[in-house]
């Protein structure tokens, strides 16, 4: 087993509050699912959408990163997989998904393999 | 944060139910002139509590997490526009001052004054300037957290139609002063007719509207009933004719489940399986209408409580006291009448004295040529044809009804009905 990070990016906000609902039952319903298959090693949290960035040298600290909508992380989750293109299949369940958003699905590196 | 310890119950359309109550109160914070800004407000605090929840799974309490975030974005807002806007004129000092700003939130945010704020919008929303058809749609729309797709989608009526309703709606609103002062008895008690009036449009919407979907219909039930004993909760609201409307929606909705057979046909009252009524909506419609009768008004909402009374005591079709019901309708066309109190009427005196009998009274309605699009007319005509064995007229009547069927629901009940005819047998 080795380890994987999911990144959210992107992802339409509902138009209404029952359809942000929905979208919440099904985020509750997939990890449910990969929790329950022993994928999940931390649940990992939300992002706040803007923060600082901080510039090399002068060390300057300026508000950022201002991606677009549809490149900014969300959220992040550590799972566990036999490869990463289990980790790849495990994504597809995702919701972002269906919102018009994309997961990376990042391996974490090991040392000494 | 254990989405285990959270029912299914407790976060049945959660965010909708909570939706309606924080746009009610952040606009009471913020005055109805700033209306839009209370609903970006609300929307993004959802937004956000949908983000962590998603991810961290929802917390013990959701409707308090709601409520909290909605509080604080409320008060971010307040403090980032207090300079450029005004807010609530009333409550204006209170909210410029440091010191006061946030222990007011506090009490406008507590159970009781978000209630208190759920009736000021619902008075506010049935505006005398808006009519009937715009008072019931800003109602989904505010306070049930509808969008303008899914109220399109529920009363099978185009996008832009609604959205412009609603735009011109909330411009009336906004427009008013301030939002509808509940404390004020005879300003209460004058709006109230048109409050109960919308929520009783809103629940008949659901009841008999044109939506195919009928869990979108039991949804709009649900909302008038849960609009209604918001009503009910308020000392003015409480009247005998508040009572009777709960009363009609009770036993009503009582009848709901057994109006869908397992395959998602319409059962007729006649061969509804009457078991699946639900028992204890009909105790609590029964209840309501003993309350209801007090005072000396008799109301369109008193007589059509009965009826449903008098449905939801007969154990089948053929017990059901049908001159009740035909003395019930002649009040009711006396007090309230319409087409469709006098098609109902019809129907009841074919039942009570025979189908002949219910021909002459369809025919003779007046004003039955707003008949002409609504397919249950045509469907009465047909019933009594067939009853009284002329079964090729009744197969006529039917496929005139099959003809303005609004969904495949109506559609798929009237080829059963027309199938009847042809096959020999009721």
């Amino acid at each position: 087993m080795s380890e994987f990070v999911f990144l959210y990016r992107g992802g339409n906000r509902p138009t209404s509050p029952e359809e942000g609902q929905q979208v919440m039952q099904k985020w509750m319903a997939w990890f449910k699912d990969l929790a329950a298959k022993g994928h999940v090693v931390d649940r990992g949290q939300p992002l706040e959408r803007g923060g600082k960035l901080v510039q090399a040298g002068t060390k300057a600290v300026t508000d950022g990163p201002f991606a677009e909508a549809k490149d900014v992380i969300g959220g992040y989750t550590l799972v566990k997989a036999a490869d990463i293109s289990e980790a790849a299949e495990l994504a597809k369940g995702c919701p972002v998904l269906d919102r018009g958003g994309q997961v990376e699905v990042r391996p974490v590196m090991k040392l000494g393999v | 944060m254990r989405e285990a310890s959270t029912s299914p119950d407790e976060m049945d359309h959660l965010f909708r139910r909570e939706s309606g109550r924080m746009v009610a109160t952040v606009t009471r914070v913020f005055g109805v002139h700033n209306l839009a800004l209370a609903e970006d407000v609300v929307q993004d605090a959802f937004c956000r509590a949908l983000e962590v929840w998603s991810i961290r799974g929802v917390p013990e309490n959701p409707s308090a997490w709601l409520v909290a975030t909605a509080k604080n974005r409320a008060l971010d807002a307040l403090r980032r526009e207090r300079t450029a806007r005004d807010f609530a004129p009333e409550l204006g000092r209170l909210l410029h001052s440091e010191w006061t700003l946030a222990p007011t939130l506090d009490e406008l945010f507590d159970d009781g004054a978000i209630k208190d704020a759920m009736l000021r919008m619902m008075f506010s929303c049935c505006h005398p300037r808006l009519g009937e058809d715009a008072q019931v749609a800003l109602v989904l729309h505010i306070l049930c957290g509808f969008s303008v797709a899914e109220i399109a989608s529920a009363f099978v009526c185009g996008h832009a139609a609604v959205e412009k309703r609603i735009t011109r709606a909330k411009k009336v609103l906004a427009g008013s002063r301030q939002l509808f002062d509940v404390s004020a008895p005879a300003d209460f008690s004058a709006r109230l007719p048109a409050v109960q009036r919308a929520l009783y449009l809103l629940f008949n919407e659901g009841y008999h509207g044109a939506s195919s979907e009928f869990a979108v219909r039991e949804e709009l039930c649900q909302e008038a009933m849960r609009l209604t004993s918001t009503l009910l909760e308020h000392a003015t609201g409480a009247t005998p004719s508040t009572y009777a409307l709960a009363a009609l929606m009770s036993l009503n909705a009582a009848r709901l489940p057994g109006r869908l057979s397992p395959s998602g046909n319409l059962n007729s009252l006649f061969d509804q399986d009457r078991s699946l009524w639900d028992r204890s909506l009909i105790a609590d419609g029964i209840a309501l209408l003993d309350l209801s009768a007090t005072g000396d008004v008799l109301t369109e909402y008193h007589v059509e409580a009965a009826i449903a009374s008098v449905h939801a005591a007969a154990r089948t079709a053929q017990d059901t006291n049908w001159v009740e019901i035909v003395s019930l309708y002649d009040t009711l066309m006396a007090i309230r009448p319409s087409p469709i109190v006098a098609l109902n009427r019809a129907i009841a005196i074919g039942q009570a004295e025979g189908p002949e009998r219910g021909l002459e009274e369809l025919t003779a309605i007046e004003g039955g040529e707003r008949f002409k699009d609504y397919p249950f007319y045509s469907a009465a005509l047909a019933e009594f044809e067939l009853r009284r064995g002329k079964r090729h007229v009744a197969r006529e009547r039917f496929l005139a009804a099959l003809a303005v069927a609004r969904n495949p629901i109506e559609r798929r009940f009237l080829e059963q009905r027309v199938g009847a005819c042809e096959a020999g047998g009721s």
